[in-house]
């Protein structure tokens, strides 16, 4: 009999924890996308690099963001990739030389950090089980030491974990921190596969398209031109 | 290096041909087929520069004094953008990094698509951009054929793209006031 009665205790009990969850749940997704009104002087931002062609086109997007809304500046990119944190810290360096700051601010106000890659090309199925556990790990790490506001991202894989844990910190309360994803100008017709998750998942709060095509297929998505 | 490329002849009219950071033996075996030197050299190019890269294929070298193309190669460099200001014509894989340095030259530009690719969607943007009159589209079997049928006065310049509408957009949808 006292048996049982747990049992019911255990069942309202689990029943408030999932209905708690699915309200939650509905309040962030009701929120992601929704403009913010907050009147910050400045934001702290997390942009991550993706290699290539990637970082070539973030790098365009940063140089014409104002900077001193979205300081300080976390920099991103794949531990394979050697040349996106070099190329990131020229432009940041050539920022400082134009605003004549001293190069003692900039240690507080920029910061680089490269990421353990979820999946290498042409890696198995089954070891890329564990390293992308390793990979959501390390994105945990750093993201609750930034735990940025902004996110900026545009592809390839390296954005998924980060996105992710920053869907949980919304839910659990940690941090909102508003995601920006722009798709690849390379993306023509199709989107990436990281495009397709963050907009199929409603993770990204907006998405930037460089082709009118796309935009006609994802209405959702915003058509910018090229940034290229 | 490069002045072993360049004799001070102003009528020297040098093809750089660029396969990124991986490798593309197709085009590689492609550019070099005599097939696609001819052509080249009845357009008027003396010289032909290869960016291999980490492939197998070994293009022949030649120093072209019987008044055929001069052929030469290297696998990477760090003054690759040195090469392509020197070139004359350049033929590309689709890499979206190396279309978009090219079209910034304003140079005359072939991307020969790698069929080999498992997901090849870098050949999107370069039809698109073929479409739009910036460049040539070719495969490594049809190269010979654009080069012999390519209208060079028919490319149009690219106008430069510009980041400032997601900036924009962005700024708005954080709240902050316009500029």
């Amino acid at each position: 009999m006292e048996g049982s009665q747990y049992r019911g205790y255990g069942m309202i009990l689990l029943g408030a924890v999932v209905s708690i969850t699915m309200i939650r749940l509905a309040y962030v997704l009701y929120w992601i996308g929704r403009p913010l009104r907050p009147l910050q002087k400045h934001l702290s931002t997390l942009i991550v690099l993706g290699s290539g062609g990637h970082t070539a086109e973030m790098l365009r997007l940063v140089n014409v963001l104002q900077k001193d809304r979205f300081v300080p500046r976390f920099y991103i990119a794949a531990g394979t990739d050697n040349m996106s944190l070099q190329k990131a810290r020229v432009l940041e360096d050539s920022l400082l030389e134009n605003k004549g700051i001293g190069n003692k601010n900039i240690e507080k106000l920029v910061y680089f950090e490269q990421i353990y890659r979820s999946r290498e090309v042409g890696q198995s199925y089954i070891t890329s089980i564990y390293t992308t556990m390793l990979a959501l790990v390390h994105a945990l790490w750093l993201m609750l030491k930034f735990r940025p506001e902004v996110i900026i991202c545009n592809g390839p894989g390296t954005c998924i974990p980060i996105c992710l844990v920053a869907f949980i910190f919304k839910v659990i309360g940690v941090r909102w921190s508003s995601i920006f994803y722009i798709e690849s100008i390379a993306r023509v017709r199709r989107l990436s596969l990281s495009g397709l998750l963050l907009y199929k998942l409603h993770l990204a709060d907006q998405f930037y398209v460089q082709w009118p095509q796309l935009q006609r297929k994802y209405p959702r998505a915003h058509y910018v031109g090229c940034v290229m | 290096m490069s002045g072993r490329h360049q004799s001070p002849k102003t009528e020297n009219q040098m093809v750089f041909v660029t396969v990124g950071s991986t490798f593309f033996d197709a085009l590689v075996k492609s550019v070099d087929s005599q097939q696609v030197k001819d052509e080249l050299r009845k357009r008027g190019y003396t010289n032909l520069l290869i960016q291999m890269g980490r492939g197998f294929s070994i293009p022949s070298k030649s120093s072209g004094e019987d008044g055929s193309l001069a052929v030469d190669y290297f696998t990477f460099s760090p003054s690759i953008a040195d090469y392509m200001r020197s070139a004359s014509l350049i033929i590309s894989h689709a890499g979206s990094g190396s279309i978009f340095e090219t079209l910034r030259l304003g140079k005359p530009l072939i991307v020969v698509a790698n069929e080999d690719l498992m997901d090849n969607h870098q050949i999107e943007l370069a039809e698109v951009l073929a479409d739009k009159k910036h460049l040539f589209c070719a495969t490594p079997q049809t190269l010979h054929q654009t080069i012999r049928t390519m209208d060079l006065g028919s490319l149009l310049p690219y106008p430069p793209g510009e980041a400032l509408p997601i900036a924009n957009l962005m700024s708005k949808f954080l709240g902050f006031p316009p500029e």
